[in-house]
């Protein structure tokens, strides 16, 4: 199967839905002529012009707002934020107006919105370009919030957005644009809420996602090679959250750990733990365990960004210390 | 504080477009007025009867606003309102009986009882909602002229908003990115000199909300905002730039709210009763009325009947609003989601 990087597979879905809808543009800063900072449009002014690939003003609020009235009135916005810490100057917009609206309008409105952007810790980001920020938006009903790992998975979900009318947070953690994998040829959709089974394993479960996939991985790899049996899963959604796949591991494994480069008060894995707790508290032969990055905002120097994110020595650890319970 | 604090604005070409109207429209436009009023005196009393549940900011005396900029638009343009929003509902044709069941929660209205008085939605005929904050709606009519624009379609954004919004950075930025983008955008100041209670005066040093168009480089005028004839002029100039492509326009309201900013609210206090005196003698309909019979535009009777009629209908709607369902509790997280 020929092989792309992430950025390419979002792309690829991206210029496939332009030319076919004519109802999708696009906004960011930089995203026109220059193509976008992560060239996640590049080559697409060239083809669709400024309307479609709309540059913006450094005006967050009043561009997701303007998105957001473009969306109720018939056109599919994409907003692209560059960095997704940039969407916080428009959480008003996104939760009291793109988040409701559907629902104040009883559904006679509908909201398709896409507001992508790349999340994570790495590269001496620093505070202001490396949030995470999910598991805020995972609290809120009326948006959806995917979290793809590999290019195919980001051209599936991608399409996912482009086709639907719900607005959808898409979010691409910063380590992930330049890898590359195999991407299926022709066209593919992989719906919301259906978590990925990455290894199948009998003695532990482990969710993990985004960037903390690829450690994740690394390890179940190394530790399969001394049999030890992994099942390792990406629920790629957290709102929606396929809480049912992990449910059927444990019922198997016994023992889970959630991997989340994020914070654990009030996290994804916190979600996760109570609502296997609540529905598979029979299946579980250890306490749930997690692994989560360090409660504080981001810091700058290499030294000091190293030690706020889990890394594989961590996620052996983890795992071994899971399965000696 | 007096009304000097907000001088009457120039008369916007009033005069000539009394004259140049004919009988039918001015009929309708007086009619237009008159459902507004006399739906919200019924809600008003509602309110004070304990059949609307949450709150009940009313438009009295800002009539002419709504209604004149409302009838240069059909149901495609995209009006977006704000919290003193039944006046935008019902000019841009959200039947009485829609919004009073709304209000009450009911199922039958325009929201199906998801939203009240804040939260008014009526997509089929362009009212695409009022809102519990102030400023998203500058945003959003931004948007919906972007989508006009994008897919070459005849309709414009209309938003309306208070003196309030234009101190917000939604109004910065909406009003910027309409300019630059040479949107079909109407922006509709309805200044009525406090937000809530806090005075214009004192939330900024510039009152001039109208030239505030020149600092975006997009036409910016004042109207008397109590003054029909003014407004509804100001309202065609823009509607006809915009639909020529000539992009966005700010027009500067300037009226006044007669009833407290919430029904159960202090009407004094920060202001005083001659300033709310002095402004009940400039009401826009009776103001209306009588140029309008001095001018030989509509008869005594004519209006009479309107009167009559209109009365009828909004006593109509507090009925439908009283006989009909709530809805069914199990609906309550339905149309959080297309899909």
């Amino acid at each position: 199967m020929r092989e792309l990087t992430f950025t390419a597979a979002t792309r690829e879905a991206l210029s496939e839905a332009m030319d076919a809808d004519p109802r999708i543009f696009v906004v960011g800063e930089g995203i026109g002529v220059r193509g976008g900072n992560f060239n996640t449009t590049a080559g697409l002014y060239e083809k669709h012009g400024p309307m479609r690939l709309c540059d913006t003003p450094i005006s967050e609020r009043g561009f997701v707002g303007m998105c957001a009235g473009a969306a109720m009135t018939g056109s599919r916005p994409v907003v692209d934020f560059m960095f997704f810490d940039f969407i916080l100057d428009s959480m008003g917009e996104l939760i009291n107006q793109i988040a409701k609206m559907q629902y104040m309008s009883s559904g006679r409105l509908s909201m398709p919105i896409i507001l992508r952007g790349c999340i994570g810790i790495g590269n001496s980001s620093a505070t202001h370009h490396s949030g995470n920020y999910y598991p805020i938006f995972a609290h809120l009903p009326g948006i959806r919030v995917a979290l793809p790992y590999s290019p195919a998975d980001a051209k599936g979900l991608f399409n996912t957005a482009l086709r639907g009318d719900d607005p959808v947070l898409f979010l691409e953690h910063k380590s992930l644009l330049n890898m590359k994998g195999p991407v299926p040829d022709g066209d593919y959709a992989i719906p919301f809420g259906q978590a990925n089974v990455l290894r199948n394993g009998t003695q532990i479960t482990v969710v993990s996602m985004a960037f903390m996939l690829k450690k994740t991985i690394e390890v179940c790899d190394k530790l399969a090679a001394e049999g030890i049996s992994i099942e390792l899963i990406d629920p790629r959604t957290v709102n929606p959250l396929d809480i049912d796949t992990i449910l059927t591991s444990v019922h198997k494994t016994g023992r889970l750990l959630i991997v989340d480069e994020t914070f654990a008060p009030c996290g994804i894995g916190a979600e996760i733990a109570a609502q296997v707790v609540a529905r598979g508290f029979d299946d579980l032969d250890a306490p749930i365990a997690r692994l989560n990055g360090v409660h504080t905002p981001t810091p700058y120097s290499p030294a000091l960004e190293a030690a706020v994110v889990p890394d594989n020595v961590a996620i052996e650890r983890a795992i071994r210390d899971l399965l000696a319970e | 504080m007096t009304t000097a604090a907000n001088p009457t604005a120039p008369a916007f070409a009033s005069d000539s477009t009394l004259h140049a109207l004919d009988s039918a429209a001015h009929l309708a436009l007086y009619r237009g007025m008159l459902v507004i009023r006399r739906t919200e005196e019924q809600l008003a009393r509602a309110h004070q009867s304990g059949f609307i549940p949450g709150a009940c900011h009313t438009y009295v005396g800002e009539e002419a606003v709504a209604t004149g900029v409302c009838a240069h638009l059909d149901r495609k343009d995209a009006v977006f309102s704000t919290h003193r929003g039944h006046g935008h509902a019902l000019a841009k044709g959200v039947p009485p009986r829609e919004v009073a069941a709304e209000l009450f929660g009911r199922a039958t209205g325009c929201s199906r009882g998801r939203g009240g008085s804040m939260h008014l939605f009526s997509p089929e005929v362009g009212m695409m909602g009022t809102s519990g904050i102030v400023g998203p709606c500058i945003l959003q009519a931004t948007g919906a002229g972007y989508t006009f624009k994008l897919l070459n379609q005849p309709q414009v954004g209309v938003a309306f908003f208070g003196d309030g919004a234009v101190n917000n950075g939604a109004f910065h930025e909406g009003l910027n990115l309409a300019a630059i983008y040479g949107l079909p955008v109407l922006f509709i100041c309805e200044n009525n000199m406090y937000a809530t209670e806090i005075a214009f005066s004192y939330a900024t040093r510039n009152t001039d909300v109208g030239a505030r168009g020149a600092l975006y480089g997009i036409p910016g005028v004042t109207v008397d905002g109590n003054d029909i004839m003014a407004v509804y002029a100001a309202a065609d100039e823009a509607t006809k730039r915009a639909r020529s492509g000539g992009g966005p326009t700010l027009i500067e309201c300037r009226t006044y709210r007669t009833r407290p900013h919430a029904e159960g609210m202090r009407d004094g206090g920060y202001r005083s009763l001659e300033e709310v005196d002095s402004w009940k003698q400039r009401d826009p309909i009776q103001t209306y009325r009588a140029r309008l019979l001095a001018a030989d535009k509509a008869t005594a009777d004519q209006l009479t009947a309107i009167e009559n009629e209109v009365k009828a209908l909004a006593e109509e709607a507090i009925e439908f609003a009283k006989n009909s369902p709530y809805p069914d509790p199990a609906t309550a997280s339905e149309h959080i989601y297309h899909a």
